[in-house]
């Protein structure tokens, strides 16, 4: 009888291991793939992560920065009051990206670039990193008295963001800025600024994460009344689109707003309630009709 | 004493490899995709990177899949799909292992109704299937061409509520697969 068990024993192996062979046969996918979704959005909250817009996809991008939870509650802690950002922002391919917007606070138009110079492989370790380029120009429209040349009312910004994803629900940033303002609002303000972005993803569930995000200006650049831009948020996924929900001491949008011109402080409640909204639209014809 | 026996069987046979009459169809090129319809919106996305293999001495059919390769026209479908539906970072490949229950004789040309019965693995989880499909076997080629459906809870892949409407609790596959003969 033992020996009748011991000869089935022997068998049973060899019998799972000729199909398991021929699936050993099979190689791993040479395709080098690289991580997605570093961060879920192409804004970190304020500023922007690396991640870009896909190929021939538009995303149409609202945002929305209330008044200061401090108002108290005859503006319904600022509820009452509302800045908005439109933006248009689409990708000629996986690497590239354009984009505009129009904002209702200083009515700036923005425009801007972004390019994925380097992209973290997913299945080795070949690049650990990646670092993305933007660069972007934008001009205040709200009339001013005296009036200001359109030189005078433009502002330029470009920045390296590196990042690195560590494991599926954790990832860093980090961005080294540099700004330009032609005309500082603030009359001893350098013109050129330099600052460093740090932010952070931490994912509380599949679809859900939290950021912070924290612009730190070196100092002697500008004046002490305005103070650095820190938010945090809770990016919610809803198949499709990527809602952010946050808070920041920003008013502003554009890097020149929020990193060189915060004037909130998180002490003195100066708060802003906010959220991000995008709609990602796809213009890939050939794909839609194939099937 | 047995389990003695037992490890050094295992070296033995288990060392050994296929038969030695294995005749090995290597699949040349490959397209999966699939396809979710619901009234709000239509998802599908295509994979050309599939690899796979038919021994046709004994009917053994192995398919392996990289998840991260499926093309959606909407990229942040794409990264959705990844990221929290199959989670191709800790899943990469959806396999098919399997044998042809019909017995075929492949040296002769024709179309074949075939079915395979075996383990499909998507997304970490096993499902026992007998999946239908047809053979166009030719001179040193072989055409698969095969459709079904996979059901998301057979697979653990949930949809939250709030996205229920947007995506089909069932999805249809279509694979189609062309082998060339590799290894006599």
């Amino acid at each position: 009888m033992k020996r009748i068990y011991l000869i089935l024993l022997l068998l049973i192996p060899q019998a799972l291991k000729a199909q398991d062979e021929l699936m050993d046969l099979l190689s791993d996918s040479t395709e080098v793939s690289y991580k997605s979704g570093t961060f879920k959005a192409n804004r970190i909250i304020n500023g922007h992560s690396v991640e870009t817009v896909g190929k021939k996809n538009l995303d149409f991008v609202i945002s929305h920065r209330f008044d200061r939870l401090n108002r108290g509650f005859d503006e319904f802690f600022g509820l009452d009051a509302a800045t908005i950002r439109l933006g248009l922002e689409y990708g000629i391919n996986d690497r590239l990206m354009v984009g505009m917007g129009r904002s209702s606070y200083q009515k700036v138009y923005d425009y801007f670039g972004k390019y994925k110079l380097l992209r973290q492989t997913s299945n080795s370790e070949k690049i650990p990193l990646s670092l993305t380029l933007v660069s972007g120009y934008a001009i205040r429209t709200q009339k001013t008295n005296p009036s200001l040349s359109s030189f005078d009312r433009s502002s330029y910004f470009g920045q390296f963001l590196l990042a690195r994803k560590f494991d599926a629900g954790f990832s860093l940033q980090v961005s080294p800025t540099l700004i330009h303002r032609n005309r500082p609002d603030t009359f001893n303000d350098s013109e050129t600024v330099f600052s460093t972005g740090f932010a952070g993803m931490y994912k509380i569930s599949k679809r859900a994460s939290i950021n912070g995000e924290y612009n730190y200006v070196l100092p002697n650049q500008i004046d002490d009344s305005y103070t650095n831009n820190f938010s945090f948020s809770l990016d919610l996924e809803t198949g499709g689109h990527v809602f952010q929900l946050l808070f920041t001491n920003s008013f502003g949008m554009t890097e020149r707003q929020f990193i060189t011109e915060t004037n909130g402080g998180w002490g003195k409640g100066d708060i802003h309630f906010g959220f991000n909204i995008s709609r990602t639209f796809s213009f890939e014809k050939k794909n839609k009709n194939k099937w | 004493m047995v389990k003695k026996l037992f490890i050094i069987a295992f070296f033995c046979f288990g060392g050994s490899i296929l038969p030695v009459e294995a005749q090995l169809y290597t699949a040349k090129n490959s397209e999966v995709d699939f396809f979710s319809k619901t009234p709000i919106e239509d998802i599908k996305a295509l994979n050309t990177k599939s690899s796979s293999i038919i021994n046709t001495a004994n009917g053994e059919i192995v398919v392996k899949i990289p998840v991260d390769q499926f093309q959606f026209s909407n990229k942040l479908m794409q990264q959705h799909f990844n990221e929290n539906y199959l989670e191709s970072e800790k899943y990469p490949y959806a396999t098919f292992k399997g044998k042809i229950n019909e017995v075929i004789n492949f040296t002769k040309t024709g179309v074949y109704e075939v079915s395979a019965s075996g383990i499909l693995n998507i997304h970490g989880v096993n499902q026992e299937r007998t999946i239908k499909g047809s053979l166009t076997v030719g001179d040193g080629i072989i055409n698969l061409n095969s459709k079904f459906d996979v059901l998301l809870i057979d697979h653990k892949i949930d949809i939250p509520k709030l996205v229920f409407k947007k995506i089909a609790e069932k999805i249809a596959v279509s694979a189609r697969v062309t082998y060339i003969l590799s290894k006599k």
